[in-house]
């Protein structure tokens, strides 16, 4: 996080399609009377998704009004919440998971990919098509790494397929959402070992495998140890002949 | 009541106190930074840590938690609050180590210094050197307008300003954006804050960060001399303090009274002290062929006494202005009847308020504090936030508490809390919409100058007692219809009976039939609100080059409320004696002093040499004088005779009497931080306009 201000070019007007306005007084009416500023996450976020993905000036003072209050709450809503983009993100807005289970996936290796294809962090390339940023955990931990586009998630990502999968949306080809190597939702990966149906997991044969391994193991240590005095001692008697 | 030993000291607290409050009625002190008694609780600076037995085993905020959420002890004792121990201590330690981390050491250039909660405290809790080795947070300076200079830097989060402006002023002007490391306290986009009351703001934070933009740089805590003192920026009466640096006044600053301003002050209160150097009238002049020429006290004195004598006493008359002094209105109006003259008057405005009537007819009766106890509220011709901005921020903490249905009939404005708009004239006054609802046991009618400065405002003033009457506004122990006053000078000016002397044809002209040339000498007292038409020798003696003193034939330079003793008297009828806290400029005297060397030079010589013998002769005339900060009620009848009065109303809507509020009289009008503030003012109406 870093100081977030509104973005300097501003549009001089906005305001809900007619779509977005039925529903936000539909929203808004959800709330007792005198407590309709509890709308305005709701609204804001709708007004962001009206606006390619980021909330101009004009949006904030709009939800203001209808909400009755005061500019400066909005402002400090739209400002706290760092899934209100207060800049323009482009047509993709990539929002990469950098938390530690996709680090350790290589998360880090999709960062270095972004920066060569896009550039710095919060900043939209130069053909209008991405943006993107670092953030915290997105939840997606077992189908690490991954990232967010807009609205939906691509999961199990290489620079390679990351890199296609880039290639494809700036292309405008349609692309595969969720995981990019053919799981379904949070399932074992294809050809890895088929957990659940492994058949020794069921018929017995495998309790005790766990504690096992500890009693062999110090056996060995053992009999390695008396391995070792027998030959200390065969030693010693060469010696004293 | 319960029962809590706070360090070993027994003490029985209602259950709804914190333990701060608790703490301290024990009288154990605790720091605290984002605490504030009229303010929310926000409990984040954590300052006020104390040890608890019988609640969590951690340190815990005291201001946040309640005497009743603590247990009692395993056989029933009271619980306990420790605000001494080591873990205390070391608990409060580790806070002020965290708050010092990102606050600047600046002290040496800061204005706050010598009066700064962050300074003092650390005092107590801080170590001598910092253990953190990375930079500090820097945050951008905010415009937060032109009465508040800002240093972020400094800014330790307290929330008390975002507090403020939220819930006292209600305009909300103050937020925090961001959040965390990054939280910023500004305005929307650095406009200028809105409120009349934003001032305190200053007064609120504990750090530098909100500073007194005029009094930038200008002079230590320790440097002042404080005065205790009272405002006459409008009719409330703000119980202020007046710290001067020699000569000269630098700030205002409010005084806690509950019963009047609890401890705010309007932004005309605290910042027209750079008007009161301004502009100022330092020696007599004499206008001589058309042009102003600066004289001697005798030479203008002999001016003065040469056009008395040459007419006839008839031809003789007094205004008295806003901000006169009780004591300056009581020695001009016996040299008025010295003279022989029955012509004074003290309404410049033209309200239609008389003594006559009673002195419940002109007060606001149900006193400030007793707005918190009224259940409904009617303002007629009023917009209490222009006239009294204090006054309003009360009205606003009641109907915060709810069920405390407002109307307003007059000008639509916005007052910060949301009302009924019923009407904008006379008419519905007089409907059945202005009754208040059923069941109201205390109901309350503001009417303000708007309603009152017109030709017909004796009817009107008539008609809205009879609705209060009628409405069940008057009664034992309750008397709902209230006046607001504009001029801090006016009740004093009605309770000495400051208006045309004697009735009807034989009875003295008033102050519009003065100023269109019903008389030939006009004495002028600070009256500047008032056109004075060509004709009339006039006798200006007042504090500032303004309308009344173009007009002026002779000048004669008098003291400013800061520069004199006086008693003023509060739209509730409450008196209150103001010391002086400066000297006047130049050849500028005391206004009582002023009149009674006049009065020599007259042949009509007052019979006082010294204030305390004017005093002395005030007090016998008018005894509820002498019961200083005491309010002398007004009697119930005098609205049941009032509301018989009767007479023909116009049906002409009313208008506010204030329409700048930055700009209601001459010491604010040669104030320029006002003229920036009525600038931005308007300006914000403009734009609303659109």
């Amino acid at each position: 996080m870093s100081v977030r201000r509104l973005a300097q070019k501003q549009p001089d007007s906005f305001d809900f399609t007619p779509e977005n306005r039925a529903w936000a007084e539909r929203e808004i009416a959800k709330y007792p009377p005198g407590r309709q500023a509890s709308a305005v996450i709701p609204l804001l976020w709708r007004a962001q998704a009206q606006n390619d993905y980021w909330l101009p000036q004009k949006a904030i003072e709009k939800v203001a009004r209808m909400l009755s209050m005061p500019d400066i709450r909005v402002l400090e809503i739209a400002t706290f919440y760092s899934m209100f983009n207060l800049e323009p993100v482009g047509q993709h807005f990539i929002q990469l998971c950098g938390t530690t289970p996709c680090m350790l996936r290589g998360a880090n290796a999709l960062k270095d990919v972004l920066s060569r294809r896009v550039g710095e962090q919060r900043h939209v390339s130069a053909d209008g098509k991405f943006a993107w940023l670092e953030v915290e955990c997105l939840g997606a931990c077992c189908n690490a790494p991954m990232v967010q586009i807009n609205d939906d998630y691509y999961e199990d990502l290489t620079p390679e397929n990351f890199n296609k999968l880039l290639d494809d949306l700036a292309a405008g080809r349609p692309v595969q959402k969720g995981s990019q190597i053919g799981r379904k939702s949070s399932e074992p990966e294809p050809g890895k070992a088929d957990t659940l149906n492994d058949a020794s997991l069921f018929d017995g044969s495998v309790v005790g495998t766990w504690k096992k391994r500890f009693v062999d193991a110090r056996a060995a240590e053992k009999e390695a140890a008396e391995k070792a005095a027998a030959e200390k001692a065969a030693a010693a008697a060469a010696e004293k002949k | 009541m319960t029962k809590i030993i706070v360090d070993d000291r027994e003490v029985d607290v209602p259950p709804e106190y914190t333990l701060l409050q608790a703490c301290e009625a024990a009288g154990a002190e605790i720091p605290r930074f984002c605490f504030h008694e009229r303010l929310s609780i926000a409990g984040n600076c954590r300052m006020c840590l104390v040890e608890v037995k019988g609640g969590p085993p951690k340190p815990a905020a005291s201001c946040a938690m309640a005497v009743r959420d603590l247990r009692p002890g395993p056989n029933g004792e009271p619980p306990q609050v420790f605000t001494n121990t080591p873990m205390v201590k070391k608990a409060r330690e580790g806070v002020m180590e965290f708050l010092l981390i990102n606050h600047p050491l600046d002290c040496p250039i800061c204005d706050q210094g010598g009066e700064c909660d962050l300074q003092d405290q650390a005092m107590a809790y801080g170590v001598d050197s910092s253990r953190y080795a990375e930079n500090k947070r820097a945050v951008e300076d905010k415009y937060i307008g032109p009465l508040v200079k800002t240093s972020m830097n400094r800014c330790i989060h307290c929330t008390r300003c975002v507090r403020f402006t939220a819930e006292v002023a209600g305009t909300g002007d103050m937020g925090a954006i961001g959040r965390g490391e990054d939280m910023e306290i500004t305005t929307y986009l650095e406009s200028a804050m809105t409120s009349e009351l934003q001032g305190n703001v200053t007064d609120l934070c504990p750090v530098g960060a909100l500073l007194p933009k005029p009094q930038n740089f200008r002079a230590r805590p320790w440097e002042y001399q404080k005065t205790e003192g009272v405002d006459v920026m409008d009719a409330l009466g703000s119980n202020i303090r007046i710290d001067t640096r020699g000569r000269e006044v630098i700030r205002i600053l409010p005084r806690v009274n509950d019963a009047v301003n609890e401890e705010w002050i309007s932004d005309k209160t605290r910042q027209i002290v750079d008007g009161l150097k301004r502009q100022r009238l330092d020696r007599p002049y004499i206008r001589e062929n058309g042009k102003l020429r600066a004289a001697s006290w005798q030479e203008a004195f002999a001016a003065i006494a040469a056009k008395v004598k040459a007419a006839s006493p008839a031809k003789i008359g007094a205004i008295a202005g806003d901000l006169c002094a009780v004591e300056d209105m009581f020695a001009l109006k016996l040299l008025m009847e010295k003279l022989g003259s029955k012509n004074i008057d003290c309404r410049q405005d033209g309200a239609k308020l008389d003594p006559k009537s009673g002195r419940a007819s002109y007060l606001f009766n149900s006193t400030i504090a007793g707005i918190e106890e009224a259940d409904c509220l009617l303002i007629v011709g009023s917009n209490p936030r222009r006239e009294a901005p204090v006054l309003n921020a009360r009205i606003r903490k009641r109907w915060l508490k709810g069920n405390f249905p407002i109307g307003v009939i007059g000008e639509q404005a916005d007052l910060t809390y949301t009302y009924k708009y019923m009407g904008a004239g006379v008419e519905t006054l007089l409907g059945p919409d202005a009754r208040p609802p059923e069941g109201a046991k205390k109901p309350m009618m503001i009417i303000g100058q708007g309603a009152l400065m017109r030709e017909d405002g004796a009817a009107i003033l008539a008609a809205a007692a009879k609705v209060a009457q009628g409405s069940g506004a008057v009664g034992d122990g309750w008397n709902g219809f209230n006046v607001l006053h504009t001029a801090a000078a006016r009740v004093g000016g009605l309770d000495l009976g400051f208006v045309p002397q004697g009735d009807g044809s034989l009875g003295g002209l008033n102050a519009q039939a003065m100023a269109s040339g019903g008389v030939d000498v006009l004495f002028n007292l600070g009256a500047d609100e008032i056109e004075i038409a060509a004709g009339a020798f006039v006798v200006y003696q007042g504090t500032h080059g303004d309308r009344g003193a173009h007009r002026a034939d002779v000048i004669l330079p008098g003291a400013a409320y800061t520069e004199k003793s006086g008693t003023y008297v509060n739209t509730e009828g409450r008196v209150q004696l103001a010391p002086r806290a400066a000297f006047p400029p130049g050849d500028a005297r005391e206004d009582w002093a002023i009149l009674r060397a006049l009065s020599a030079v007259l042949g009509q010589t007052l019979p006082f040499d010294s204030l305390a013998q004017l005093r002395k002769a005030l007090y016998a005339a008018h005894p509820h004088m002498a019961r200083i900060d005491a309010i002398e009620a007004g009697a119930a009848g005098d609205i049941s005779r009032l509301a018989a009065v009767g007479g023909a109303t116009g049906s002409a809507p009313f208008a506010n009497a204030v329409s700048d509020f930055y700009l209601t009289n001459p010491i604010a009008r040669a104030s320029a931080v006002m003229a920036e503030c009525s600038a931005l003012a308007g300006a914000r109406m403009l734009k609303a306009a659109e």
